[in-house]
Parts: structure tokens; sequence; C-alpha cells
């Protein structure tokens, strides 16, 4: 299970990036297995700002359907649109090429608010 | 939960279990699309002995059987099947299943796992002309082969001429080493193959010898959840979802399996239903644009009023378009008719098509 060390994570099985106030958002390598193949990611709310836990977008496997929560509150400013076309990079490349959203964060205090690596593989119980 | 006799073989194979019908099983083994290619471009192998067999013996045996079921059995000859509904008093439907002439005065009639309990308990309470019935659904194991090349693959298992066997026809024979086995030329992938029916305590060598056949022809295990897309993209129905008690083989398009050349079960409440045309279909849509269809969501017309029910729906792996089933008021029913499929917020435009949507 692929869990890397300088990223932040939350109980949802996103990973969270941070680079100053702005945060890039992904699924973890864990929950895109659970899911199996990803087929769809609709996220339809670029530019709009929404508050920590509300939901997002939506990804989409064969079988399933699962909403995609904000981490903390904050603006989205930007959705990796290369997913319309190639949602399997969300399996194959989980942390990298299959990122979602960037995030443009007010209050950077909320980042104290998301799990460690090692918080997120006891989570998990990996 | 019951286990199949396969199920640490498909655990060794790191297959990933889910609990279904009361069973424990494999829902992938390497990942839905690429099964689901298996399946279309070589071959591959579902278990599926959950699924359930009643034999009906006896002088009525065929009396019962035309009594509870939509299609004329009497048609059958010794090695066909067919398939075949089992209709309530209400209208709808108790399962669909299929049903194998395997000699005079005896059939075999395969049904859904999950309604195992219920159809027995059914077809037995419409037996009063004495034929009899036994339950050798935890006896018996269903390994489908399907796939182009599943003919190719397993001739050398068998001393019979795979090829010869026509669609809905079966025989009883040699197959990897086991006397007795049903080989039968059906299957719920559109993709060709055979289903392949067989004791418990013989289907591990069975299948061990079905993988070593099949390995120059790439064999793979395949898993229920590309059974699901396989069968979706041929428009085959579910029971469960597409039908059910409530839901009426007419309505369902299952008028080619309702055969009002004999009484059975509800036949002329059934009748009466197709002279005078059902007041909804199940019908197959796509939809125009990016979306995927889900078992349950709302059809709705251009004022976003509800006209209908989603009953089964996925991103189709041969297409890669959102595809499904569901029931809209007969006028929308025809080929090219425009609804929308409300998704979370959004009413996507979809289009009535022909099935299968799946064209080899």
């Amino acid at each position: 299970m692929n869990i890397p060390s300088q990223l932040k994570y939350t109980k949802d099985h996103e990973w969270v990036k941070i680079e100053g106030d702005i945060i890039t958002v992904g699924i973890t390598d864990f929950a895109q297995g659970e899911l199996g193949d990803i087929v769809y990611v609709e996220v339809e709310t670029v530019d709009e700002t929404l508050e920590a836990e509300e939901i997002f977008g939506t990804v989409e496997a064969v079988k399933t359907v699962s909403d995609l929560f904000l981490p903390v509150s904050g603006e989205i400013i930007e959705f990796n649109s290369s997913l319309e076309d190639e949602p399997e990079k969300v399996n194959s490349d989980p942390y990298g090429d299959g990122w979602m959203i960037k995030v443009k964060c007010s209050d950077v205090s909320q980042f104290d608010s998301l799990l460690s690596a090692d918080d997120y593989k006891a989570l998990i119980g990996a | 939960m019951k286990n199949t006799a396969l199920t640490s073989t498909h655990e060794a194979l790191g297959a990933k279990m889910v609990p279904f019908a009361g069973f424990n099983m494999p829902v992938q083994y390497e990942g839905v699309t690429a099964e689901h290619e298996t399946v279309r471009n070589s071959v591959g192998v579902f278990d599926v002995s959950h699924m359930g067999e009643f034999l009906i013996e006896g002088e009525h045996a065929l009396d019962l059987i035309q009594k509870v079921s939509s299609n004329d059995a009497s048609k059958l000859t010794i090695g066909k099947a067919q398939y075949s509904c089992l209709p309530n008093d209400n209208g709808g439907i108790v399962d669909d299943l299929i049903i194998y002439k395997v000699k005079e005065q005896t059939y075999l009639l395969v049904v859904n796992a999950s309604n195992i309990e219920k159809d027995w308990n059914w077809i037995k309470s419409k037996n009063d002309v004495g034929a009899e019935m036994r339950d050798l659904s935890d006896d018996y194991s269903l390994l489908a082969i399907q796939g182009p090349k599943a003919v190719e693959a397993m001739q050398s298992l068998t001393s019979h001429d795979l090829s010869s066997i026509a669609f809905y026809n079966f025989i009883v024979g040699d197959f990897a080493g086991i006397e007795n086995v049903i080989i039968s030329a059906t299957g719920y992938t559109g993709s060709g193959g055979f289903e392949i029916y067989c004791k418990n305590s013989e289907v591990k060598q069975v299948w061990d010898k079905v993988f070593v056949a099949g390995k120059d022809f790439g064999i793979k295990p395949i898993g229920l959840a590309a059974r699901d897309t396989l069968r979706l993209e041929m428009g085959y129905c579910l029971y469960g979802n597409d039908i059910d008690d409530t839901t009426s083989p007419i309505e369902a398009g299952l008028g080619w399996v309702t055969k009002f050349t004999k009484k059975f079960t509800n036949s002329e409440a059934l009748e009466a239903e197709k002279l005078r045309g059902p007041e909804r279909k199940l019908v197959a849509f796509e939809l125009d644009e990016r979306g995927i269809p889900r078992h349950g969501y709302d059809i709705v017309d251009g004022n976003g009023k509800t006209i209908g029910v989603v009953t089964s729906g996925t991103m189709s792996p041969s297409m890669n378009k959102g595809i499904g089933l569901g029931y809209v008021p007969t006028i929308l029913s025809e080929v090219g008719s425009k609804i929308n499929i409300q998704i979370r917020k959004n009413a996507i435009p979809a289009t009535v098509v022909k099935l299968p949507f799946y064209k080899k």
C-alpha cells in the first residue's frame, strides 16, 4: 500500500498536498483499490467556495458511486480536466496524474486537523 | 454465508470476495474492465455455482412445468434448453430461469441464487399433479466458460465435438476427465461459450483442467462485476433489478418467452395485458452526454417530472458510454425516443435504443 509520508490525509480516504495556501486533493491508493476501475470523475464545483466536508464532486467506478468531500474549507480553483478523458489515471497514478482538484484555503490553520501518513496507515490498518 | 466448492481457489487467486445472494463470491480478480475485455475477445471462466438447480421428474413433470412457466416447455426435445419465467398471481415474476430437457420425463430447472427457496416453495405449492421434485442446489457446481475462443480452447477436454452444440442446446458427456457433465451452449454474456454443470466434488478438477486447456488462449477467471457489465451490454434482464415480483413479463419485453398456447399461472391476465398493450415498457437507453445511469435513478421528462425509473445502468466497457435499462410510459418506448436520466443535480439527455447495445 502506497502512502507517501509527505502528504496529509482524511478519514474519507483523500490525500492533500499543501503548498502555501493552495492544496491539491486526490483519493488514496487504498481508495482507488477499493473502488476498482474508475470510469468517471465529475466535479462541477470549480470557482465555488465550500465548507470542509461538503461534497465537491463524485467518483464513479464500474459498480459504485462515491461522493468526494472537501478536506478543508476553501475555493475550488482548478479541476484536473484530463480526468474527463482518462479517469483511469486515478487508478494508475492516484498521487500524481490522478490528482483531482486544487483549492485555495483562506484559513491555513485548518491543515492541523488533517491526518499524517502514520495516522492514515493506522486508520486503514495498513 | 455459504461458500462454493471453489471459494478457497478464488481467494488464492487474489479475488475480491463479496457477499452475494447469501454466498461468498468473487466480484473481481484483476479488474472489471480487463475481465470484461477477456470475455469479449478471448475466453474467461465464471464460478456461478451459487445458482440453484431443481430436478423435476416423473410422468407429470411436464404438467407441472407447463403450469408454472410462461414459455411452452412442450416444445423442448431432449438436449434442448429454454429460457422462461415463473409468473406470479399478481402480474409479476417469481423468477426467470432456464429449463433443460435432460431425458423423457426429466427436466432440470436452473434458477437465480437469491430465489432458490422462494422458487422451490412456489413450484411446490403448484405441484398438485404429483411431479417428483428434487433440489440439487447444494450438490451441484456451475462454471460458465464464455468468450469467442471458448469452443477452440475447451475442445481438448472432451470427446464430443463442441462446435456442433448449437445455442441453447446441450449434451451430457465427458469433460475434463469427468463423466456425465452437462455441457450447455448457454450463457449470460453474449460472447458465446458454455455452461458446465458437475458435482461439487468434481468441480476443482474441472476448473484446473479448464485453465490448463485454456492457457494458450489467455483464459482468465472472471468475477461477478464483469458478469453484470457483459449481460447489460446485451440487455439481458437481471432478476431483482429489471424484473421482480411487481414487473410483468409483457412490460419487461419477455413476451417472446410468454406463450399463450397453453394455460399457466396468471396467463389470462397476462394475455389481456398483451392484447391491451402494457402501460409501461422496459427500454434500453444510451446517454447522449457524459454520465453513468444507476439502478434506482429517476427517468424524467423535459420539465423534470419523473416518468420512470432506471433498473440497471453502467458505463459500458465496450462502448465507453453510459447505458441502461429502465421502465418508461409505452408512448416513450419507441427506438429514438428522447428521455432524461436524473443523475444527482442534472437531468442528462438519453435516447431509447435497440438491443443489444454491444454488437460484435
